[in-house]
């Protein structure tokens, strides 16, 4: 199981506590995990990425294992602790707005 | 027993506030959406218990949440508002052209007959409809597809479609607004526009009779009229008897004819408030003194309303979508402040009362009146 941690605004919006965990099948990427993340939660379709363009919203940030992957290939592979669940997936909403 | 629900959306989330007919005991009800931008709630005129809200952040962009019981409980819904066909672009603010992108939805007006039919204003303008509750949204892009639509330019709130009148008399008739192009009208139910902006006067407009570029700040309609609207221009308060072929201007003796919010008595076409704001550039009450302004005259002659509101050292706002009428016997006139107050006055705007003094700024208040 992939573990994805959300802002506090879409936890909000998707109404769950903590973190998510989703089953990714095939490789684990940004995009995969989005894909499985909106297929679960379908109100969160459009608040981390653009719904016709895919592109991710300008203001959000993806980290893991203590990196910025934000300008990473959406379909390049995630660390491997990701993909074995052991790290989290970080869906982050930039600091920034006064 | 009857009673109101006011419908108030701030920068952090959304209020509920119900009291029954009296409108002295009051009951509030959020945040709702906490930390999100809450541009609008309203509610069906055809089913009360079915609401909608625009909530968005910059984060995250727009969320659309519907509720079928008043309020206590909501279910996001459909977000895509994809602008039909190649998006074109309007003039930004440097006269050159620029896409349209959409940034949020201003206003939701639900059908007044059909509870699953809502209409949406969008930055950068446009009007959209859905048809299955919010599900999904089908832009109406003969507005934007208006020969005008690439001179449109953004006022300083963005470029914002923040005014829906639906015709009570007649389906196949809207009006909408536009900052800053000005006011538009469909007699076929959106197929097509025309702009309806003759009479405005602009500063800095040359051509007197500029089809568009007017930054129109709000217009009111009472539903036993539905050819005379009231217009809170960004300057002047005009008044159209001909479904806005023609304005005229009906400022009279306010103290500033600036200001955003403008309504009509639920039950007296011809009484209006305004609430008058010094200028574009000191975007407060003129001397510190909260004051609505009524006209019982349809404009010209108003008279301020003061008793219950502060009189000196205030220094708020109160922005477009921020006052609404009940309709119970006696009227009741409601506002909201970018101070975070939201004003009411069970008797036509003689005596006000604060029903909450410290939420977010206020960005647009309704009100149900629940049987």
């Amino acid at each position: 199981m992939i573990r994805v941690v959300l802002p506090a605004h879409l936890r909000t919006l998707a109404q769950v506590k903590g973190d998510v965990m989703l089953e990714v099948h095939g490789d684990v990427t940004q995009r995969s995990i989005l894909d499985a993340l909106e297929a679960s939660y379908p109100m969160l379709r459009g608040t981390i990425r653009d719904h016709d363009t895919q592109q991710r919203r300008g203001f959000v940030r993806f980290f893991a294992c203590e990196e910025d992957l934000s300008h990473e290939s959406p379909d390049a592979p995630l660390p491997d602790a990701v993909a074995r669940g052991e790290e989290p997936f970080f869906v982050v909403g930039a600091i920034a707005g006064g | 027993m009857s009673g109101v629900r006011v419908l108030v959306g701030t920068r952090k989330g959304a209020f509920v506030l119900t009291s029954d007919a009296k409108r002295e005991q009051w009951e509030v009800s959020g945040p709702h959406f906490a930390g999100w931008e809450i541009y609008h709630v309203k509610g069906s005129p055809a089913d009360p218990n079915r609401l909608y809200v625009s909530q968005s952040t910059g984060w995250h962009g727009q969320v659309i949440q519907r509720s079928s019981d008043g309020g206590k409980t909501w279910e996001p819904v459909g977000n895509q508002f994809t602008y039909d066909g190649v998006p074109g672009t309007h003039q930004w603010y440097d006269g050159t052209p620029h896409p349209w992108e959409f940034k949020r939805v201003w206003h939701l007006e639900p059908s007044l007959t059909d509870p699953d039919t809502v209409y949406a204003g969008v930055e950068d303008a446009a009007l959209f409809r859905s048809n299955d509750a919010g599900q999904t949204w089908q832009e109406l892009a003969g507005l934007r597809g208006h020969g005008s639509g690439p001179r449109w330019q953004p006022g300083a709130g963005g470029m914002c479609l923040h005014t829906i009148i639906l015709d009570p008399s007649d389906p196949q008739r809207i009006y909408i607004a536009i900052s800053a192009a000005g006011a538009f009208r469909t007699d076929n139910g959106g197929e097509t526009w025309r702009p309806i902006n003759r009479g405005l006067k602009s500063q800095y407009i040359p051509d007197p009779d500029a089809e568009v570029g007017h930054c129109v700040h709000h217009v009111a309609m009472h539903r036993s009229r539905p050819g005379t609207l009231f217009m809170q221009k960004h300057w002047d308060v005009m008044r159209t008897d001909d479904a806005g072929d023609s304005w005229r201007e009906v400022s009279g003796n306010l103290p500033t004819d600036f200001g955003f919010a403008i309504d009509v008595h639920a039950h007296e076409p011809e009484t209006i408030y305004v609430v008058p704001i010094k200028s574009d550039s000191e975007h407060f009450p003129p001397d510190g003194k909260l004051r609505v302004f009524r006209s019982r005259t349809g404009g010209h002659d108003w008279e301020p309303l003061t008793k219950g509101l502060p009189q000196s050292n205030c220094y708020v706002n109160v922005l477009r979508d921020a006052m609404a009428v009940d309709s119970l016997d006696s009227c009741g006139v409601y506002f909201g402040t970018t101070g975070g107050q939201v004003y009411a006055s069970a008797d036509a705007g003689e005596n006000w009362a604060p029903i909450v003094r410290d939420l977010p700024a206020v960005l647009s208040v309704e009100v149900q009146t629940l049987p």
